[in-house]
């Protein structure tokens, strides 16, 4: 692939396109937030003068070009100025899970050797006193929020403000640097350095320059129209490369305005009050909106229960249709229409989906019902499949051609192939550079032409020439009798039910299959109350025999729909739990995006699984817990095991 | 050490001169004696904690401060002068706030309005302005809003801002009390017992945002509590009752080593 180095228009880099947008778009809103109860905004000018100041303050500061400079906070506008002024001097911005306990964070910033970090709060600077010592390279910090903070040793330690102060009245001695230091970045200097996290082993650096994040930008803005009109909320966890794509490479593409939510708890009210007209959520987020739905109207008055379930039945029937522009029947479209006016719009506003243009799910399967839910009611939600080291984008869905089962064409400019064991290759502008410090792992991951492998197993459909993704190729193995197991298959079909949040399917290389799963709390306790059923704690609710007694009867289904494919029926669950605790990510068991890591909770649950496949009725066990600050703890439980009914396939076979 | 000298805690706070002293005070109940002959200073800035057994007297101490009791002996020093007796109004528009035991909240209206109340010291438009609403009473308006979206901002309550108190749970309606009190800018913060019936990490949440008042804010806390861990943690100095009579006086140290202290908590045999 030929690759000029320089882009078109001198548009090399984000404070390039930054500083084209403070011209082109100055009076316009770049940036809002809410807070003390109003939204807080910053035009495009005003909020090139707010990173210039922090990137003067930086240099001021003494932070050199190719420093790494962590950035650990939840959205908010500081922290994307952040990143930019970092960009600005040359240095390049690392941000950080803000959750992540201190020894992850320990390993990212000595991995990388940070030399400053810029954080949102107390919470975060004591995570960062407390590993300090092990990090030597480390220099200073930047804080946001100056509460708590008054009485901390401030010899290495400042507030946001006071640097961007600083920054003003160093104006004069820095600008020239600034100029020369902004003037150097090219197509392929770093853009910024992203943590993968770490599905398998520890996270590892992806490195993406201003041509994989600029080009990426520019690719998907124009494959979904985006304009400088949109409207996004950036909620979703900063250190997570499509944050990154949306709020910064996206945004300062095409000159849209990001949104700050005022708080995590406030996320939902926001969402309503700006209406985003171009939107992003893993499944879990439209799953849990959706639950919240359900649980609302079975509190509503009948009259409004009726009215809901009527035209949603209709709105199943043709919504799609209508959405994807398919002929509908005339009385259809009008019965649409007038449920638009009773029930969809309504309650697109309530959600906040007032207004959405585009709307993306990706990260995760989605389950097809929810999936349809939300399309049923006229809301242009698409997939996409994207990586990290992609710059998000490998394949998308056009308008038109929305399924819930596929993922999509490729996405602009994105090369793929399918290698003979199922395995997805792709190569593309958006293709990172290096893992940092690691270039046997970049070596294992590209090869010498510039493909890179996924890890997912999939393939073409023939007439449509969508990908459809199966599994994780390393999660994809074989039952004892050669058949094919696809745990995520089967845990995707189970996760689709409301009351269960996450499944754990077992079964590679046995004769049969076992799960554990985790009921999810809001759903299943809603149930609890309206049925009279008393519980102190998750556990106890977990071990209810009335829970297991509906579980059992989801898994049963479940069974029935994974028989149906002869190709995957050696899937179906023979025995299962209810885990007494919820997989966590402090603990280890998940990743920070909420991906289970299966190696890990199979090793830290063995005997459940043995328990399992000896047949015993229940089991007891002692699990180690992690607290949010650190601390360890352990719960100890009784755990019932039950059995599921199979369809045998044997046996279908023999009658037919 | 002179009372009257500021000094500087170990943890960086400046702790001013006396703003309140109670001096010999006594309350009785017709025959009954609440409160015998109790004094006590509180300092400019300081976290003071009133502990003592059940029935000991420190809610009548405390409402003695703020008004609700007048004494029937001694005298009440607030800001270098003696306090005449007077209605507990009176006593929050010199700047003395509180919350309650038993949360005293309007249940029905909105987090929101209920903090605003407590902003009606600063309010001086009368009923006929604010009804007209323009100029002053909406400049004004605007102004508390404010005062109040930053105590709101500063308690983490943002997301239920809207939300009727009513429908809060019990640690929320807590906070909101908190809120409200804050809200007066008060010279004197008295808190009733703000952990009563809170669970751990209630009581945690709780604690720092005390700490972080007095430290942002620089607001005096006068507070009863029976948690002994929280009162140790979080007050400079502890007056101890016991039978309505100051059995101790001091920091925290100091009470947990007071012989009289301990009999008072862990009990005595009685001959």
């Amino acid at each position: 692939m030929a690759q000029s180095s320089q882009a078109a228009g001198g548009l090399a880099s984000i404070p390039a396109l930054l500083q084209r947008n403070a011209t082109l778009f100055a009076d316009k809103d770049a940036y809002r937030e809410k807070e003390f109860g109003i939204w807080q905004r910053w035009t495009w000018a005003d909020t090139e003068k707010e990173i210039e100041a922090l990137a003067l303050g930086l240099i001021n500061l003494g932070v050199a070009e190719g420093d790494f400079v962590a950035v650990i906070g939840r959205n908010r506008p500081y922290f994307y100025w952040s990143m930019v002024a970092a960009q600005s001097v040359g240095a390049v911005p690392v941000p950080v899970y803000n959750d992540s306990a201190a020894d992850e964070m320990e390993y990212i910033l000595g991995h990388c050797g940070a030399k400053y970090a810029i954080v949102e709060d107390q919470e975060q600077v004591d995570k960062i006193i407390d590993i300090q010592d092990s990090l030597h390279q480390f220099e200073h910090m930047i804080y946001i929020d100056p509460r708590g903070l008054r009485k901390y040793d401030h010899h290495a330690l400042h507030e946001f403000s006071h640097i961007q102060n600083q920054g003003r009245a160093a104006y004069d001695e820095w600008i020239t640097d600034l100029n020369e230091r902004r003037a150097k970045l090219t197509y392929d200097s770093t853009c910024v350095m992203l943590y993968t996290s770490g599905t398998t082993g520890k996270p590892k650096g992806v490195v993406l320059s201003n041509r994989n994040v600029i080009e990426s930008a520019k690719n998907s803005s124009e494959f979904d129209n985006l304009g400088a009109g949109e409207e996004i909320l950036a909620y979703l966890p900063m250190a997570w490369v499509g944050d990154f794509i949306f709020s910064i490479g996206q945004a300062y593409w095409t000159g849209f305005c990001v949104n700050c939510p005022e708080s995590p708890d406030t996320m939902m009210t926001d969402l309503r009050e700006i209406g985003p007209t171009y939107y992003f959520a893993p499944p879990r987020v439209f799953e849990t909106q959706l639950t919240s739905v359900m649980i609302r109207m079975e509190d509503a008055s009948p009259m409004k229960r009726r009215m809901f379930k009527h035209f949603m039945a209709h709105a199943k029937k043709v919504g799609g249709d209508i959405l994807d522009g398919k002929p509908v029947g005339g009385m259809d479209k009008l019965k649409y229409k007038l449920g638009e006016f009773l029930v969809y719009g309504p309650l697109k506003d309530t959600l906040g989906f007032g207004r959405v243009r585009v709307g993306y799910t990706a990260g995760e399967a989605i389950g097809p019902e929810i999936f349809e839910f939300y399309r049923s009611l006229g809301i242009n939600l698409k997939q996409l499949y994207g990586q990290t080291e992609a710059t998000v984008f490998i394949t998308a869905q056009p308008d038109g051609e929305v399924r819930a089962d596929t993922v999509g064409v490729p996405s602009p400019d994105v090369e793929i192939k399918i290698a003979d064991n199922g395995e997805i290759f792709y190569r593309s502008p958006g293709t990172f550079v290096e893992y940092y410090n690691n270039p046997e792992s970049t070596a294992s991951t590209k090869d010498a032409e510039g493909w890179v492998a996924t890890g997912d197993a999939g393939f073409f459909e023939e007439d449509s020439g969508h990908l459809r993704i199966i599994d994780r190729a390393k999660d994809v193995g074989k039952m004892a009798d050669g058949s094919m197991f696809a745990p995520k298959y089967v845990e995707n079909k189970l996760k689709f039910y409301p009351d269960i949040l996450e499944a754990v399917l077992f079964g590679n290389g046995k004769d049969r299959c076992v799960a554990f799963i985790n009921i999810d709390l809001t759903a299943v306790g809603n149930w609890a109350e309206r049925n009279n059923i008393a519980y102190a704690s998750y556990q106890e609710l977990a071990g209810h025999p009335k829970v297991l007694d509906s579980i059992r009867e989801h898994v049963e289904t479940v069974n029935k729909s994974v028989a149906a494919d002869p190709m995957l029926a050696g899937c179906q669950i023979h025995r299962f739990l209810v885990l007494h605790k919820e997989l966590d990510a402090d603990d280890g068991e998940m990743t920070r995006t909420r991906k289970v890591r299966r190696v890990i909770v199979a090793d830290k649950f063995k005997d459940l699984i043995d328990a399992l496949y000896s047949g015993a009725s229940e089991v007891s066990t002692v699990t180690e817990v992690t607290y949010e600050d650190g601390r360890k703890g352990s719960i100890s439980a009784t755990l019932e095991l039950r059995d599921a009914a199979v369809v045998s396939t044997a046996a279908k076979v023999a009658a037919e | 050490m002179s009372t009257q000298d500021s000094y500087v805690t170990d943890d960086g706070r400046t702790i001013g001169p006396t703003v309140m002293e109670m001096k010999n005070i006594t309350l009785r109940f017709g025959g009954v004696k609440a409160i015998t002959d109790i004094s006590f200073d509180i300092r400019e800035g300081e976290i003071r904690a009133i502990i003592g057994p059940n029935g000991a007297g420190k809610s009548s101490m405390l409402n003695v401060i703020s008004g609700f009791y007048v004494p029937q002996e001694g005298e009440v020093w607030y800001k270098g002068a003696k306090r005449p007796p007077m209605r507990p109004y009176q006593v929050a528009q010199q700047g003395i706030a509180r919350t309650f035991q038993n949360i005293a909240l309007f249940e029905g209206m909105t987090v929101l309005d209920n903090v605003m109340t407590g902003r009606i010291r600063q309010m001086t438009t009368g009923l006929l302005g604010q009804a007209i609403w323009k100029g002053k009473a909406e400049r004004e308006e605007t102004e508390n809003r404010e005062a109040v979206e930053r105590i709101i901002d500063f308690l983490e309550i943002q997301a239920i801002r809207k939300t009727p108190v009513g429908r809060l749970p019990y640690g929320l309606k807590k906070r909101v009390e908190l809120a409200r009190a804050l809200a007066a800018e008060p010279s004197i913060l008295l808190l009733d017992e703000p952990m009563a019936g809170m669970n751990v990490e209630e009581k945690e949440d709780m604690s720092r945002f005390i700490l972080d008042m007095n430290d942002e804010f620089g607001t005096t806390i006068a507070l009863i509590e029976h948690d002994m861990g929280v009162v140790m943690d979080l007050s400079d100095r502890v007056v101890v009752m016991d039978y309505g009579k100051k059995i101790g006086d001091g920091t925290p140290t100091e009470v947990r080593n007071n012989q009289a202290v301990i009999d008072a908590y862990l009990g005595v045999a009685h001959d």
